[in-house]
């Protein structure tokens, strides 16, 4: 089985978000990280190319992103992944979703994976949806949101956190999964890994390189259009009861229910 | 010039950051008011690697240079002191001598499981007698039928009682009058009769760390266990004391920073006159000194870790690193603990440990007086 990881290099977790105006685009100046959820799918390949279930040729993390995002990949394979391809052109700037996930499919089909895993959202964007987007292209069935995956017969067997409960799904490969942080706890790459990570070997692919044809991507080839940005609404205070005799903050609250019809 | 990490660089400050984040930030406060040391996280440490970061890796080392090292102890300390002096006492002062003058025998049989963490290093230079003025050592060792025979006594030492406690590098007379004294380095390990930890300290802080008296008494080691030449120990202690600043200095800019990430977060959230306290000109000029100084303070310590790993004499650098990072760690929990107001004054706050454990940062590995006299020294004062 050969396992393709999406990973994404987003604002670390501790920058604050911000919509630059003039491009409408996120600002991402600042501190960088391999996006949180991407780990929790590369430590799924992981687990399933060390479970010995299945015979796991390889692990590949491939990303599309600026020159910067090779320090995603770097991290992506100090974690285990054993090489990575990175996608990266002028013309892939300003990709919506739809975009982004056509040229990660055509990257994707270079390589004929099994099985394509990646974070159920980026921490930036938040969208949700690539790996749909990618599976669409690809022609492969797609499973989002999920928290456990069996190595079954030729097949996969998942559990997708749901609304209510757990929806348990089989799988035929190849698949496109999105998976959720509870899925798993990620490692943390040891000092040898991180230092051996540089000779793994590394793909750089411009657009035309992957098959990519330009009119469909970056800002021309997206169907999206960004509008003007404004800061939400400022909510209404909430109303603070000062509880002087409990019994009567009690009678207050229930009253505040009743009035809105919630008990 | 070139001011970025390395993509190794920044993926190790990436690992220890998020490590420190998730594993350790959980229990510090736990490990500190339980004065709990931390053996859980020194395994999970040591899975990583990090517990011999700079050591080649022929000797289970990490294979790391010092730059990387003062990066890991620089993001553990932004977190725990205690954790952070733990593993930084045990690389610089604990491995460090062996690796350093050890034979390759003494190489082989310790390095491997220092690196691997398996057992702690300790270094016993301090007594009650020689704190500053080190090289006055009354603890002697006389040669007798092929073994060193030690009598005693040691102060204030980190890591030498702990269960995982492995070696301590004790500095003693080995001959020689009073005008010319013979110091030499010897290994002892933990476990030979004769050599023992005494109760540990009641500190003002890195309560998780463990510190301890020692005491030797007709405690007889293997001649072999003398390290390098023979009366080389005051030279020797000189250098190891060099590069243990480097480390010293790397815990004081992240103690700083991790202050600052507190009082800034906190800041933002804390309220008063109807807007957050962040938004004060005297909390803001607090926050913008602090960030200036911690960056000044962290590029001379990175200066100093890579003056070293060029192979360059880096012994002003390091004094003058740890000089300004102690003093900083000082001054910024202290500015964090204003900051926080009554609340930095209780302990559900990280910064009211952060404020205990600033202060050891202006003595331990030579006090600040001791850095002055090595500063003024290299300018030919
Ligand atoms: C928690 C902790 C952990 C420690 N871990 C270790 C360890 O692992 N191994 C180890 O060997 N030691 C360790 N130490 C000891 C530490 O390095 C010493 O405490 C320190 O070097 C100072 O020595 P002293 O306490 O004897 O102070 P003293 O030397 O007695 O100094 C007292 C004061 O006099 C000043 N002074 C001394 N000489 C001069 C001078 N010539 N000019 C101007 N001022 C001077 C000093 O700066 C200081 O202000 C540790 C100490 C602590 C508290």
């Amino acid at each position: 089985m050969k396992i393709c990881v999406l990973v994404k290099e987003v604002p670390d977790a501790a920058v604050e978000k911000r919509i630059d105006h003039s491009t409408g685009r996120m600002d991402r100046s600042g501190e960088k990280n391999l996006n949180p959820f991407d780990t929790h799918a590369i430590e799924a390949a992981m687990q399933i190319k060390e479970g010995g279930a299945v015979p796991v040729e390889e692990v590949v993390a491939v990303t599309m992103g600026p020159e910067s995002a090779v320090r995603a990949l770097h991290k992506a394979v100090s974690l285990g992944a054993d090489r990575s391809v990175h996608l990266s052109d002028e013309a892939l700037a300003g990709s919506d979703v739809v975009a982004t996930g056509y040229a990660l499919s055509k990257t994707l089909e270079r390589e004929s994976p099994d099985l394509v895993l990646l974070g159920q959202q980026s921490d930036d964007g938040e969208c949700y949806t690539i790996g749909a987007v990618v599976a669409e292209y690809l022609g492969m069935p797609s499973l989002t949101q999920v928290i456990k995956i069996d190595v079954e017969e030729g097949k996969l067997r998942c559990e997708r956190q749901a609304e209510y409960g757990y929806d348990t799904v089989s799988v035929q490969l190849p698949a496109v999964i999105s998976v959720g942080d509870a899925i798993n706890e990620p490692r943390y790459p040891s000092l040898k890994a991180i230092m051996g990570a540089k000779k793994k070997p590394l793909d750089a692919l411009a657009a035309s390189d992957a098959g990519v044809e330009a009119s469909r991507v970056g800002l021309d080839g997206s169907m999206v259009e960004c509008g003007d940005f404004t800061d939400p609404p400022q909510k209404e205070p909430g109303q603070i009861i000062e509880d002087e005799d409990t019994a009567e903050t009690v009678e207050k609250v229930v009253a505040w229910l009743e009035e809105r019809k919630l008990i | 010039m070139d001011f970025d990490l390395s993509d190794d660089h920044a993926l190790i400050q990436r690992t220890v950051r998020d490590f420190a984040r998730g594993e350790i930030a959980p229990v510090a406060e736990e490990l500190d008011r339980t004065k709990s040391f931390p053996y859980e996280i020194v395994r999970k440490l040591a899975g990583l690697q990090l517990m011999g970061i700079p050591f080649p890796e022929e000797y289970g080392g990490g294979g790391g240079d010092t730059l990387a090292y003062v990066l890991a102890v620089e993001e553990l300390t932004r977190i725990d002191s205690s954790v952070a002096i733990t593993l930084c006492a045990h690389t610089s002062l604990g491995t460090q001598p062996i690796w350093l003058f050890g034979s390759e025998e003494q190489k082989r049989e310790w390095l491997p499981r220092l690196c691997a963490g398996e057992v702690l290093g300790a270094f016993g230079l301090t007594e009650p007698e020689a704190g500053s003025d080190a090289g006055n050592t009354k603890t002697r060792a006389r040669l007798e039928d092929g073994q060193w025979v030690i009598d005693g006594a040691k102060q204030f030492i980190t890591n030498a009682g702990t269960d995982i406690s492995g070696v301590v590098t004790i500095t003693a007379v080995t001959g020689g009058d009073n005008g010319q004294r013979e110091i030499s380095n010897l290994l002892v390990a933990n476990g030979t009769p004769g050599y023992e930890q005494g109760e540990p300290y009641r500190k003002m802080g890195w309560n998780a760390s463990d510190t301890r008296p020692l005491t030797f008494t007709d405690c007889r080691v293997p001649e072999d266990n003398l390290l390098g030449p023979r009366g080389a120990g005051f030279k020797q202690f000189l250098h190891v004391l060099d590069i243990g600043r480097i480390g010293v200095a790397a815990m004081g800019v992240g103690l700083a920073q991790g202050a600052l990430d507190e009082a800034l977060a906190y800041a933002k959230e804390r309220r008063a006159f109807g807007q957050p306290i962040s938004r004060f000109q005297a909390i803001q000029a607090k926050l913008a000194d602090l960030s200036t100084e911690i960056e000044a303070a962290r590029l001379l310590v990175y200066k100093a870790a890579r003056l070293k790993d060029a192979g360059r004499n880096f012994t002003l650098t390091a004094a003058q690193a740890k000089l300004k990072t102690g003093r900083l760690a000082v001054r910024a929990t202290e500015e964090a603990v204003q900051i926080h107001g009554g609340y930095g004054y209780i302990e559900e706050y990280p910064v009211c440990r952060f404020y205990r454990d600033a202060k050891i940062l202006t003595i331990g590995e030579g006090t600040d007086e001791i850095q002055q006299m090595v500063i003024a020294r290299a300018l030919g004062a």
